[in-house]
C-alpha cells in the first residue's frame, strides 16, 4: 500500500486490529537498520550542502582550482578494496558455516584503515607542495570534506572494532550479522561518496 | 545494557534495570527520566533566555536605567536570548522534553528504540549547554552578533565576543547538533517501528505526527547549521575565507579574500526556517489532542490535520529565502520564495479553522489546559496572519529589520508554542506526577501571560509599521518616529516584567503540588489516547506492565454516539466497547467546576 | 465562559488600538504607493481573517461550553467543508500575493533613464559616491583603500577621476527622477535604510547590491542602518537631502572630485609652524598642554581628528553653549583663514615628540578596562590609538583630565548634539556606558595605564 493510499485512510471508520498477531513496523526491518538508513540521508544532506557550497564558493573569482594528486587514484582503489571485503564478509555471514568470515571482516577494515593513512599522506604531499588549507578556497574545500569523509570511515571502524573483537573472541556469524550487514552497507555509502567527491574535486 | 527487541516486546523485560539511584534518575534509560531530565536543561535555560530578554528589555523601556547594561551587554543578551529560546529552549523541551515522554507511551511502547542512545544524546545536550553558558565567563563574553550570527561581522573586532564567545556559540551549537540526531534517530524510528499492535501511522495521535514530522525535519535541517558551523569555525580559527571576504577591521585588511557571506546566510537559514516549524509542529500535535480531549469532541478533519502537518514540513524546506529578500541575493529569488511562503499559509490556515471546528459543538470543559489551548489559537491566528505581511516580498521591503519581524515572530513561535508548552504541561501534569495541579493558581497563570503576552506583541507591530529598528541599543533622534514611541516601549517593557514575573506562579504550582496536590485519579481527563492507559499512574519503567497494549481504534473516539462513556480508549475492542470502568472517570470531579 | 469574553473583547480591542494608534508608517517621500498599496490589500484581508476566525472562535468557546446533559456532536469530518474553506484561504492568498508580485517586478526591473549613485558603509559611517560628467563610477577594490582614498577608488580607472567622493554622512538627491542606489560595505553586513523611501538593502562586502526609488517629496531624512553590524550598528546614522535639481546641481559641484582628493598639495608644515604660535601660548611649544589653562595635549593627536575639530570650532559646530573653554578655542580657530591653513596647523602639530601625558586621573582600573575593552576598543582600538577608519582619536597618553571632561560634555548634552556634529553625536550615546563620574574616571585611570 502506497504512502498516499496510507494517508487517505479514514481512521475513525474501522475499528479492530489492523495487521497480524504481533506488532508491524512500517518497515520490515530491524530498527538498526531503520536507523541506519536515517542517518546515510542525514550524513548525504551535510556531504550535499558541502558540495553545493564547493559550487556555489567555485563561482567566486579569486578560486584556484586544486590539481588533486595522483595518489588519490590508488587511495580509491584501497576503498574499493575496503568494500569488496565488507561485501565478502556479509556473504560469507549468511551461510550456515562461515569460511573465512574473520579475514573478510578483519581485512575490509585494514584496507580502510590504509586508505585513511593514504590519505593523510596525500595531505602530507599537498602540504609539501604549498597548498596550504588558507592559501585558496578550493584548497580549503579539499581539505574539509577529505576529512569529514575521514571521520565518517572512523566512525564506521569504531563500530567495526567492537564487532572485530567480537568475532575474534569467538562469536557465532548469527550474533554478528546484522552488525556485519550494517557495516557493509556503510561501508558502500561512504564509497559511493568518496567517488562522487572525488569526481567532484577532480573535476573543477 | 540490554533493549527490549522489536519482535517480542511483549514478553521481554529485560530492560536497563536500574541498580541504585544514579542508575534510576542520573543514568537513567527510561524515556520518563530523560525526558524530565531533558525538560529541566531546556527550561533552565528557558529561565536564562528570560532573564537576558528583562534586561534588554529594561535598556529599551527605561534607557539607562540599569548600571551594566551597557551596548556590549545589549547586543551579547539580545543575541544569547534568542538563540537559547529557539535551540536550547523550544527545540530541546519539544523534541527531546515531550518527544521522548510522549512517543514511547502514545505508541505503546516499552521504551525507545535505542534507550542508551537516547541517555547519550541528553548527556551531549547538557554537554552544549554547559559550553553555551560557559561563554558568559570568557574574556570578551559571550557573542553579540546577533542570534543569526552572520559573517563577516560574528569574528570581527567590533562585535561583542568576536574572539572566545562566538567559537564557544559554534562548539556548542555542534555537540547540540549531535545530541539531537541521537535522539532524534531514537524518536523517528520508535514511531515507525515501534508501534504496538493495532496501531497504524493514521491511528497515532497528532501530538506523535506532530514530533514525528518535526523530528524528520530537525534531522535534515539542523545539518546545514552543523556544515555552516564548521566553515564559519575554520575560518575564525584556522583562517580559511568560505565566508569571509577582502574586509577592513578596523583600518587594516584582514587576511581573507573572495568568501561569500551570503552562502553562509543560505546555510543558515536552510536550516532556520524548518527550524520555525521543528518548534510549531509538536506544537501543533500537542494542542490538538489538549483541545479534542478538552471539547470531548474527536479532533475535526483528522486526515486533513496530518496531510497539513506533512505538508507544512515538506514546504519548510522550499520558503528559507524569504530571510533574505533584503539580504542582496538575486532580487528574482523573491519570486518563487513569495510564492512558497504564501502557499504555506493554506495547509496552516486549515489547521486552525480545524482546531475551531473541533470546538464547535463540542462540550468544551474550560479549565487550565483548555484555556492555555484556546489562547493558543488566538495568538497563532494573530502571529500567522502577520507572517503573510513578511512572506509578501514588496511588503518586507519596509518592515523587514524593523519591530514588525520582531513581533510577528515572537507571536508564532514565541507567544504561541509557550501557550502550548503550558496547555501541554497542565494536561500532562497528573500523568507525568501523579498528582493534580492547583487550578485556580493556573487559571491566574494563564491570564497573566496571555493578556501580558498580548500587551507586549500588538503594541510592537505598531513600532515596527512606524520603522522603529530591531537591534537598537538605543534609537535616539529621528525625523519619521514620534517620541511617543519611547513611552510605548515603556509600556511594552512593564508587560514584559509582569509576564516574566507570573511565571512564578506556573514553577510555585508544578513545584507544590508534586507533594501537596490532590492525587490523580487514573486518566482524570477521560481521554481516549494510549498513554492514559497505562496500569500505573505515573507509568513505571517499561510502561506496560506484563503485556503491551493492543489498539482497536483510532485516538479520538469522543462522544460516539450509542457509547457509555464519553470517550473510549483506543486500546478498547470494538466488541465489549463501552467497556470504560466507571469508578475511573467520574464526571462530577470534573476540573471545569473550577471556573474562576 | 470568561475567556469567550476576553476573546470578543481582545478582538474589539485590536481594532480600537489600531483606529486611535498614533503609530503608523511615516508619509512617503518616494514613488512607492505601489508597496503602500499592497500593505493596504494585505492589512485589510488579514485583518478581516483576524476578526472573523476569532469571533467564531469566541463564540465557539461561549455557546459549547460545558452544561449538564449536553453532549458533543461526533463528527470525524466533512470533507466540502474543508475544501470550500482551502478554497476560500487560495482565494485570498491570491488577493494578497498578485500586487505583491507585481510590485517586486517594478522594484526588480530598474529604469533604464535611472541616474546611479554609490553608497559606502564602513563600521559605523556611511559616505557617497557621485558619477561625474561621464555618469559613469570607477571600478573600486578594498585592497585599495587608505585615508586618503576612503573609497578604495582605482587610480588607474579614467571613469573614477572625475566621481564625486562624499565623505559626509549626508548626502543630496534631486527630487523627481528615479535614482538606483548601488551598494557596497568595506566590512560586514550593512542595510540602507530610508523609511520614507520605503524600500531598504543590505550592503554585503565582496559584492555589490542595489534599489531604485523616485524621490517624490523635498525634505531631509534620515538614514538608518537596519541591518546588525557591530556594536556601534545604533549610531550609524546619515541623512538625505531631497532638494529641486538646481540646488542638488549645486551642491555637487561643492564636493571634490576624486582626482581633486589625490591632487591634494602637501600640507606646508612651515606655514603651520607660523600659525600654531597663536595655539603654542595655551597648548604649550610642542603642544604638551596645560591643564591650568584647560589646553588638552595636542602632540601624537591623529592629524584628521585635529582638521576635522579645527573645522568644528571655526564653524561653531563645538564650542556652543555651556562649554566655555571650546568657546575660546572658537575665536583661535577663526584665525586659521581656510581649509589649507587648517591644514597646515595639523600637518605641523603631527610633527611633535610625542611623550605620554603625565595621569592625573585615577580610578579602578580593572573596572575601567571592563567598559574599556567591551564598548570603546571597537572604534578606539585595544591600544588606544585610533583610527581615521573609525573615526576615532587617539586616547592613549593624551591629557586624561581632557577625556573625563569630554565624556561629562557628551553625557550632558554639551558635545555632540549639534546637528552638524554627525561623529560627536555618536559618543553621545557610546558615552552611556560609562554611568558616571567614577566610571569616567576608572576608564580614564585605565586608558593612562595603557600608556605605560
Amino acid at each position: 500500500m502506497s504512502v498516499f493510499k496510507h494517508l487517505a485512510v479514514k481512521p475513525w471508520e474501522r475499528k479492530g486490529i489492523i495487521g497480524g498477531l504481533k506488532p508491524e513496523g512500517a518497515f520490515d526491518s530491524p530498527a538498526e537498520r531503520v536507523a541506519l538508513s536515517f542517518f546515510l540521508v542525514i550524513a548525504s544532506v551535510v556531504f550535499s550542502l558541502f558540495t553545493v557550497s564547493y559550487f556555489i564558493r567555485m563561482e567566486l573569482p579569486d578560486w584556484q582550482p586544486l590539481s588533486e594528486p595522483a595518489q588519490l587514484w590508488f587511495n580509491t582503489g584501497l576503498l574499493v578494496l575496503s568494500s569488496v571485503f565488507f561485501q565478502w564478509a556479509r556473504s560469507a555471514s549468511n551461510s550456515e558455516q562461515p569460511k573465512n568470515l574473520i579475514t573478510a571482516f578483519i581485512g575490509g577494515g585494514v584496507f580502510a584503515i590504509l586508505f585513511i593513512a593514504g590519505q593523510l599522506m596525500t595531505w602530507e604531499s599537498l602540504q609539501a607542495g604549498g597548498y596550504y588549507l588558507t592559501s585558496n578556497p578550493a584548497n580549503a574545500f579539499y581539505y574539509l570534506m577529505t576529512g569529514l569523509h575521514a571521520v565518517h570511515l572512523l566512525g564506521g571502524l569504531w563500530v567495526w572494532s567492537k564487532s572485530s573483537l567480537r568475532l575474534l573472541s569467538g562469536a557465532e556469524a548469527k550474533e554478528v550479522r546484522l552488525s556485519i550487514e550494517l557495516c557493509t552497507v556503510y561501508w558502500h555509502f561512504l564509497l559511493v561518496v568518496w567517488l562522487v567527491l572525488f569526481a567532484v574535486l577532480a573535476n573543477t | 545494557m540490554a533493549y527490549v527487541p522489536l519482535a517480542d516486546q511483549d514478553k521481554e523485560m529485560e530492560m536497563h534495570h536500574p541498580h541504585n539511584w544514579v542508575e534510576e534518575y542520573v543514568f537513567s534509560q527510561d524515556h520518563k527520566v530523560i525526558a524530565i531530565q531533558y525538560g529541566s536543561i531546556a527550561v533552565f535555560t528557558g529561565i536564562v533566555g528570560l532573564t537576558l530578554s528583562v534586561l534588554f528589555r529594561l535598556q529599551l523601556g527605561f534607557p539607562e536605567s540599569v548600571d551594566f547594561i551597557d551596548p556590549n551587554f545589549y547586543y551579547q543578551a539580545v543575541t544569547m536570548h534568542g538563540m537559547i529560546m529557539v535551540v536550547y529552549f523550544l527545540t530541546a523541551l519539544f523534541l527531546g522534553g515531550f518527544g521522548n515522554y510522549m512517543i514511547p507511551l502514545m505508541c505503546g511502547a516499552r521504551d525507545m528504540v535505542f534507550p542508551f542512545m537516547n541517555m547519550l544524546s541528553v548527556w551531549t545536550f547538557l554537554i552544549s549547554v554547559i559550553i553555551l553558558m560557559a561563554s558568559f565567563f570568557v574574556g570578551g563574553g559571550p557573542t553579540g552578533a546577533g542570534w543569526t550570527l552572520y559573517p563577516p561581522q560574528t569574528a570581527m573586532e567590533g562585535t561583542p565576543g568576536h574572539d572566545m564567545g562566538i567559537v564557544l556559540m559554534l562548539i556548542s551549537l555542534a555537540v547540540f547538533i549531535i545530541a539531537t540526531t541521537m535522539g532524534g534517530l531514537n524518536y523517528a524510528v520508535t514511531v515507525l517501528q515501534y508501534r504496538c499492535r493495532g496501531l497504524t501511522m493514521m491511528r497515532l495521535p497528532l501530538t506523535v505526527w506532530g514530533i514525528f514530522v518535526a523530528t524528520v525535519l530537525a534531522l535534515f535541517a539542523f545539518p546545514a547549521l552543523l556544515v555552516a558551523a564548521i566553515m564559519m569555525l575554520f575560518d575564525t580559527l584556522l583562517g580559511t575565507s568560505f565566508f569571509m571576504p577582502a574586509v577592513i577591521e578596523a583600518g587594516q585588511p584582514l587576511d581573507h579574500n573572495g568568501g561569500s557571506p551570503l552562502l553562509f546566510q543560505h546555510l543558515f537559514w536552510f536550516f532556520g526556517h524548518p527550524e520555525v516549524y521543528i518548534v510549531a509542529l509538536p506544537a501543533f500535535g500537542l494542542v490538538s489532542d489538549v483541545l479534542s480531549t478538552h471539547a470531548r469532541k474527536n479532533i475535526f478533519g483528522y486526515r486533513m490535520m496530518v496531510w497539513a502537518i506533512v505538508a507544512i514540513g515538506g514546504l519548510s524546506f522550499i520558503v528559507w529565502a524569504h530571510h533574505m529578500y533584503v539580504s542582496g541575493m538575486h532580487p528574482y529569488f523573491g519570486f518563487f520564495f513569495a510564492t512558497t511562503t504564501l502557499i504555506i499559509a493554506v495547509p496552516t490556515a486549515m489547521k486552525v479553522y480545524n482546531w475551531v471546528l473541533t470546538l464547535w459543538e463540542g462540550d468544551i470543559r474550560l479549565n487550565a489546559p483548555m484555556y492555555f489551548a484556546i489562547g493558543f489559537i488566538f495568538t497563532f491566528i494573530h502571529g500567522g496572519l502577520t507572517g503573510l505581511f513578511l512572506g509578501n516580498v514588496v511588503i518586507d521591503l519596509p518592515l523587514s529589520d524593523t519591530y514588525f519581524v520582531i513581533a510577528h515572530f515572537h507571536m508564532v513561535m514565541g507567544v504561541s508554542p509557550i501557550l502550548v508548552l503550558f496547555a501541554a504541561i497542565y494536561h500532562w501534569y497528573p500523568l507525568m506526577s501523579g498528582r493534580m495541579f492547583n487550578e485556580k493558581i493556573a487559571k491566574l497563570h494563564f491570564w497573566l501571560t496571555f493578556l501580558g503576552a498580548y500587551a507586549i506583541y500588538l503594541p510592537m507591530h505598531y513600532l515596527g509599521f512606524l520603522g522603529v529598528p530591531r537591534r537598537y541599543y538605543v534609537l535616539g533622534e529621528t525625523d519619521f518616529i514620534p517620541m511617543s514611541a519611547q513611552d510605548l516601549n515603556a509600556a511594552i517593557t512593564i508587560a514584559a516584567i509582569f509576564v516574566a514575573v507570573a511565571q512564578l506562579l506556573f514553577f510555585w504550582n508544578i513545584i507544590w503540588s508534586l507533594k501537596h496536590g490532590k492525587k490523580a485519579e487514573k486518566n482524570p481527563w477521560g481521554s481516549a489516547s494510549l498513554e492514559w492507559q497505562t496500569p500505573d499512574l505515573p507509568p513505571k519503567h517499561g510502561n506496560w506492565g506484563e503485556d503491551l497494549p493492543t489498539v482497536y481504534r483510532w485516538a479520538y473516539d469522543y462522544s460516539v454516539p450509542g457509547a457509555h462513556e464519553d470517550f473510549i480508549p483506543q486500546n478498547t475492542p470494538e466488541s465489549v466497547e463501552p467497556t470504560v470502568d466507571t469508578e475511573h472517570f467520574d464526571p462530577d470531579h470534573d476540573q471545569s467546576k473550577a471556573d474562576i | 465562559m470568561a475567556l469567550a469574553v476576553v476573546i470578543f473583547l481582545l478582538v474589539i480591542g485590536s481594532i480600537v488600538f489600531h483606529f486611535v494608534s498614533p503609530w503608523w508608517f511615516t508619509e512617503s517621500a518616494a514613488a512607492w504607493d505601489s508597496i503602500d498599496n499592497t500593505i493596504l490589500v494585505t492589512f485589510w484581508v488579514t485583518g478581516i481573517v483576524f476578526i472573523l476566525c476569532n469571533v467564531f472562535l469566541a463564540y465557539c468557546v461561549f455557546k459549547f461550553r460545558k452544561k449538564e446533559g449536553h453532549k458533543a456532536v461526533y463528527e470525524p469530518e466533512n470533507h466540502k467543508l474543508e475544501v470550500g474553506l482551502s478554497v476560500f484561504t487560495t482565494i485570498g492568498v491570491i488577493a494578497m500575493l498578485a500586487p505583491g508580485l507585481f510590485t517586486w517586478a517594478e522594484f526588480v526591473n530598474v529604469p533604464d533613464e535611472a541616474t546611479q549613485f554609490e553608497v559606502l558603509g564602513q563600521q559605523w559611517q556611511w559616505q557617497y559616491r557621485y558619477p561625474g560628467a561621464d555618469g559613469q563610477l570607477g571600478v573600486a577594490d578594498t585592497a585599495l583603500v587608505s585615508p586618503s582614498n576612503p573609497f578604495g577608488v582605482n587610480p588607474e580607472d579614467p571613469n573614477g577621476q572625475d566621481d564625486i567622493i562624499v565623505n559626509d554622512p549626508v548626502m543630496h538627491l534631486p527630487v523627481g527622477q528615479p535614482i538606483q542606489a548601488l551598494l557596497r560595505s568595506h566590512d560586514v553586513l550593512h542595510n540602507y535604510t530610508v523609511a520614507q523611501f520605503r524600500v531598504k538593502m543590505d550592503l554585503v562586502p565582496g559584492l555589490m547590491s542595489t534599489l531604485w526609488f523616485e524621490p517624490t517629496r523635498e525634505g531631509t531624512f534620515d538614514i538608518l542602518c537596519e541591518e546588525l553590524c557591530g556594536i556601534g550598528h545604533f549610531v550609524m546614522r546619515g541623512a538625505v537631502v531631497v532638494e529641486p535639481q538646481e540646488e542638488f546641481d549645486a551642491w555637487l559641484a561643492t564636493q571634490p572630485t576624486f582626482a581633486e582628493t589625490q591632487s591634494q598639495p602637501a600640507p606646508n608644515v612651515a606655514a603651520g609652524q607660523a600659525a600654531y604660535a597663536a595655539c603654542a601660548s595655551c597648548h604649550g611649544q610642542n603642544g604638551e598642554g596645560n591643564q591650568a589653562l584647560n589646553a588638552p595635549k595636542l602632540a601624537g593627536q591623529q592629524a584628521w581628528y585635529i582638521e576635522r575639530q579645527l573645522n568644528y570650532f571655526k564653524q561653531g559646530v563645538r564650542g556652543g553653549e555651556g562649554d566655555t573653554f571650546g568657546q575660546q578655542m572658537r575665536a583661535f580657530a577663526g584665525m586659521l583663514a581656510d581649509d589649507a591653513a587648517v591644514r597646515n596647523v595639523a600637518a605641523y602639530i603631527e610633527t611633535f615628540q610625542d611623550t605620554p601625558a603625565a595621569p592625573t586621573v585615577t580610578g579602578d582600573i580593572d573596572n575601567g578596562y571592563d567598559i574599556y575593552d567591551r564598548n570603546c576598543a571597537a572604534c578606539h582600538l585595544d591600544n588606544g590609538e585610533g583610527t581615521w577608519y573609525t573615526d576615532a582619536p587617539k586616547l592613549t597618553g593624551m591629557s586624561d583630565w581632557y577625556f573625563v571632561t569630554q565624556i561629562q560634555n557628551f553625557r550632558s548634552g554639551i558635545r555632540g548634539l549639534h546637528p552638524e556634529d554627525d561623529y560627536g553625536e555618536q559618543m553621545v550615546s557610546m558615552a552611556t556606558a560609562m554611568s558616571g563620574i567614577e566610571e569616567i574616571n576608572d576608564v580614564a585611570a585605565y586608558i593612562n595605564s595603557l600608556a605605560q
